[in-house]
């Protein structure tokens, strides 16, 4: 697929309503190429919302999604890797057999790159996922989305409650196979004081709303504080 | 090169004062290869992109240049050597002399106290450090 949007996500007044309750509530966000972006927020705040509309796993109410200057369908649809917050594996299966079961279910997907970064994790790949820990089950999580040769990647809090060694691991392997000149990642976390410094660009969300964003280094000379600081100064 | 990053600042300019550092201190030297942005990247372990940004910015200071398909240069121009040092000099003493100022000391109290210092660091620590 050919890459020529220069934003690979485009949000216009993106709405979201579950029976009633106002999930997100007109997201406005030209998110450029190239970058990896920080979704924070508050629990509740959207952050897993919108990145699910993004991925086409889930429908907004109002408002429009273009990602790679098209509206979703399917074909795009297989062009992004979502990382889900989730343990949505089956307990008997092994590293192996997961990272063959995704590789027949996505055409784009690296078994060598796969194997590479199982090993670069620490892991085995005749592990069986009932004797991992959380923090290796979200190893494996990386695993997978990093190793589709797509695009967009997109993470539902992959660090969320992983012990600080797996943290590290994911952050180092992230940045080392992440390839600028042809892949976006967006992920969501509460991390931010270690995830910060991975990040080009960074979105605040608070209550469905976008309360600021912009690239993080600008943030930082602007405001004289790290992310981390901005964020608690965002969400008073 | 480790980087000990402050976040409280743009991490870019945090890996252009380590490197003009290195110059200053003859650790790079006019003319030198710097290390591949993606290699970079990996050293410091930052976002590529933040190196990309640093790069082109010590590129617009006129620091280094990137010769195509070679690699970036530290520039070879014995001035740059001079003109980093004194920047980094005055940057040094300019936040020394506002937090004296915050403290509440006047100039003459401020030459003191440094003239002090200095005569404790005799024969010490400025001794056979910077060749400069």
């Amino acid at each position: 697929m050919e890459l020529t949007a220069s934003n690979v996500v485009e949000l216009k007044n993106l709405q979201k309503k579950y029976s009633g309750v106002k999930a997100l509530k007109g997201i406005d966000l030209d998110l450029p190429a190239g970058k990896i972006t920080g979704l924070i927020g508050p629990n509740g705040s959207g952050k897993s919302t919108m990145l699910k509309i993004i991925a086409g796993l889930t429908q907004a109410t109002g408002g429009q999604v273009k990602v790679f200057d098209k509206s979703l369908n399917y074909k795009i649809k297989n062009e992004i890797a979502f990382l889900p917050e989730i343990n949505h594996f089956y307990d008997w299966m092994s590293i192996e057999e997961i990272i063959n079961f995704t590789n027949k279910q996505f055409s784009n997907f690296d078994t060598e790159k796969a194997a590479e970064i199982t090993e670069f994790m620490n892991l085995k790949s005749e592990m069986k996922i009932k004797d991992l820990s959380k923090g290796m089950v979200g190893r494996v999580k990386l695993i997978l989305a990093m190793s589709r040769d797509v695009p967009l990647i997109i993470m539902d809090e992959p660090l969320a409650g992983i012990d600080p060694k797996s943290r590290a691991q994911i952050l180092e392997s992230l940045i080392s196979e992440y390839n600028a000149e042809t892949q976006s990642i967006i992920l969501s976390t509460h991390e931010v004081l270690e995830a910060e410094k991975f990040f080009d660009y960074v979105i605040f969300l608070e209550q469905g709303k976008i309360k600021l964003q912009g690239n993080a280094d600008d943030l930082r000379r602007e405001r004289k504080k790290s992310i981390q600081d901005i964020s608690k100064e965002v969400f008073m | 090169m480790k980087l000990e990053y402050d976040a409280s600042k743009p991490i870019y300019e945090q890996i252009i004062d380590k490197i003009k550092k290195m110059i200053v201190r003859g650790e790079l030297k006019p003319g030198d290869k710097l290390p591949s942005q993606r290699k970079m990247a990996k050293k410091v372990e930052v976002n590529p992109n933040t190196i990309q940004r640093a790069y082109r910015e010590m590129e617009n200071r006129k620091l280094v240049e990137t010769k195509r398909g070679l690699g970036t240069f530290i520039k070879k121009d014995e001035e740059i050597i001079n003109k980093i040092s004194e920047e980094m000099a005055n940057r040094t003493v300019e936040k020394f002399i506002n937090e004296m100022k915050s403290l509440g000391f006047n100039e003459d109290e401020v030459l003191e106290i440094l003239k002090n210092n200095l005569e404790k660091f005799e024969g010490g620590v400025f001794n056979g450090t910077n060749s400069k």
